[in-house]
């Protein structure tokens, strides 16, 4: 039994062989996806535009939201000059709608960075750490989940105060365990990978490994999940302010604005069905880009 | 020739549990199960065997990527078993590895170029310029191009980014690499490439190696000597020409009679395993080989064979060898 080698060990050129791939990042490939999809597109359209609006408010609208009230006129319909109409206090409700536009924009990046920042420190730490810590974090999050959503919300905004800052602190805290759940399942699968093997072989400490190896490689579900979220925020905060808890009148909140409205459903409908209206496609918008990306970042449909 | 590596009865034992609450351990696998040999410095030691026999976790141990059960690892004469944290992380600058799958084993979401630098910065190194530098020069060394640096791992194949974990690998200018099967993911004419590259950069970076595989005719090629390993155990361990020419083991003689000869007129024995591996859930008394064995004796049922030299620098656990 000499030759056993089989392998011709000659082919050793001075370049490998290269059939390297065309790059395209992650997210070139994700917008191409979602502008290939009508519903998707759609939902980029809506948020595309409805951040528009809160960015340009003082451009677009006509009146001042809160000063530019006639009592004697309120209620009226809409017409040319209101095209929304005015509502119980006589302000121009188109007006109302555009600033309103932008504290649904702050509510939505505040709650959800809130529960952001929380929920993918804790669901890291449980998936990485596992043992008994995974244990502690995640039946905490259980219990936080057992709540109803809004329910909760009213609970703690209850105890903090009515205001709209506090509404988006018990917003932040109510999407918290959503976060940590999604991040803690990927951290799981990410941390079995050879390339965390490999960070670890190479002498990263356990913070680095999270940050640079760990994390980056979660990040579409967790896009996913606050795109989604920011649209069940805005609609949540809504509620919290249509019971008084979030935000207090006069500001423009579409929640407070619908709460304003209720008194004058059947002599004014114009007062609660536009703010309705628009906490509804904001939220579908946000829904729909959320399911979008949900697609487009899915690597199984890659190729 | 002084040792650079010395492992002494390392085992590794994963529990098998049972139940979501009150967890109860069920059983134990074996899967490292009293492993011990030396590696000197400059040197090559292949480790072979079939899938599931505990050769990529006894690489892991040693490196302390999985912590070991049992045993004694000492590198450079420092017990790497008893380190803490930071003392490992630091020992990690000289041992080194190069992963099975380059698919898996380069993070997706990092340009090559910070991949092969970051172990450059965290051991202090270089730094800025310099560092880039040296990443530069470490692709050269591969048979990379520089300015393949700004790319990402999914742009390579699979050749090449074995190439990149190797750069990986060589960037903290390591004494000792465990190289865990590096070319079994690869085509057969990039495997001789890759393999060819280790024993240049050996050359060049007086490196001593640990090269595992399942493949005794890769192995043959690189190592200087070879430790067949069966369910945990090295059941022979040998000079690579000792080994190919006298094999004592039966079990080694059966893989040796496995590697096909590129010659059609050559005639050859072929020794035929029956059976599969058997798990190592439930590894039988006495010798484990024993239940595929042809030449079992009825010691071998009960009395497990241990490892002892035969001749100079060859060892054999065989009753049938040692009686």
């Amino acid at each position: 039994m000499t030759d056993t080698t089989s392998l011709q060990l000659k082919a050793n050129g001075p370049q490998p062989r290269t059939n390297e791939k065309e790059s395209r990042g992650l997210w070139a490939d994700a917008l191409k996806r979602i502008i290939r999809s009508r519903i998707s597109l759609a939902g980029l359209i809506i948020v595309a535009v409805f951040l528009l609006v809160a960015l340009f408010a003082p451009l677009i609208a006509p009146y001042d939201p809160i000063k530019d009230s006639d009592l004697v006129k309120r209620l009226e319909a809409p017409s040319d000059e209101h095209i929304m109409g005015r509502d119980s206090q006589g302000r121009d409700v188109f007006s109302r709608l555009v600033y309103g536009a932008r504290i649904s924009v702050k509510i939505g990046v505040i709650s959800v960075g809130f529960a952001l920042v929380l929920g993918v420190t804790l669901g890291a730490v449980a998936g990485y750490y596992g043992k008994w810590l995974d244990g502690l974090i995640m039946r905490l999050m259980d219990i936080l989940l057992a709540f109803p959503s809004v329910l909760l919300a009213i609970a703690i905004t209850a105890v903090l105060g009515p205001e709209l800052r506090n509404a988006m602190i018990a917003i932040g805290i109510v999407y918290t365990p959503h976060f940590a759940r999604i991040v803690r399942s990927t951290v799981l699968s990410v941390k079995a990978t050879e390339y965390i093997e490999a960070a670890r072989a190479v002498g990263c400490s356990d913070l680095r490994i999270i940050m640079r190896h760990v994390l980056p490689n979660c990040i579409a579900p967790i896009i996913v999940q606050s795109t989604l979220s920011v649209g069940t925020a805005i609609l949540d905060a809504a509620a919290l302010s249509f019971l008084g808890l979030g935000a207090q009148p006069p500001e423009p909140e579409w929640g407070a604005m619908l709460s304003d409205g209720k008194s004058y459903l059947q002599k004014a409908p114009h007062v609660m069905i536009f703010p309705g209206l628009a906490i509804m496609f904001v939220v579908l918008g946000f829904n729909l880009l959320g399911d979008g990306l949900r697609d487009a970042l899915d690597p199984r449909l890659k190729q | 020739m002084e040792a650079l590596l010395k492992v002494r009865n390392l085992k590794k034992h994963f529990p098998v549990t049972k139940g979501i609450i009150m967890e109860k351990q069920v059983g134990l696998v074996k899967a490292v199960d009293g492993v011990g040999f030396d590696v000197n410095k400059g040197e090559t030691l292949g480790l072979v065997g079939e899938s599931g026999c505990g050769k990529s976790t006894t690489g892991r141990c040693i490196l302390r990527l999985i912590e070991p059960t049992e045993g004694e690892v000492e590198f450079n004469g420092v017990n790497v078993r008893t380190l803490d944290n930071q003392a490992l992380r630091r020992i990690r600058k000289d041992m080194q590895m190069v992963f099975q799958d380059p698919f898996a084993s380069l993070n997706p979401r990092m340009k090559v170029g910070d991949i092969i630098m970051e172990p450059i910065l965290l051991h202090g190194i270089a730094k800025g310029r310099e560092a880039r530098e040296k990443v530069k020069n470490l692709l050269d060394v591969v048979g990379l191009a520089g300015y393949h640096a700004e790319r990402y791992a999914h742009e390579f194949s699979g050749g090449q980014r074995q190439r990149i974990g190797i750069a990986r690998a060589l960037a903290v200018e390591p004494k000792l690499i465990v190289c865990d099967e590096p070319v079994s993911a690869l085509d057969v004419s990039i495997q001789a490439q890759i393999i060819n590259l280790m024993e240049d950069l050996q050359e060049q970076f007086d490196l001593t190696l640990i090269f595992i595989a399942h493949d005794l005719s890769v192995v043959h090629h690189i190592s200087d000597r070879v430790a067949v390993m069966y369910l945990g155990r090295i059941v022979e361990m040998a000079g690579y020409r000792e080994l190919y020419e006298n094999p004592c083991h039966p079990y080694t003689k059966a893989l040796l009679s496995a590697i096909p000869v590129p010659d059609p007129k050559a005639k050859k024995e072929k020794i035929m395993l029956r059976g599969d591996v058997i798990s190592p859930l439930n590894p039988p008394p006495g010798c484990n080989f024993h239940t595929r064995c042809p030449y079992a004796i009825p010691r071998c049922r009960d009395e497990a064979p241990e490892l002892k030299e035969t001749d100079t620098g060859h060892s054999v656990a065989c009753h049938l060898v040692n009686p």
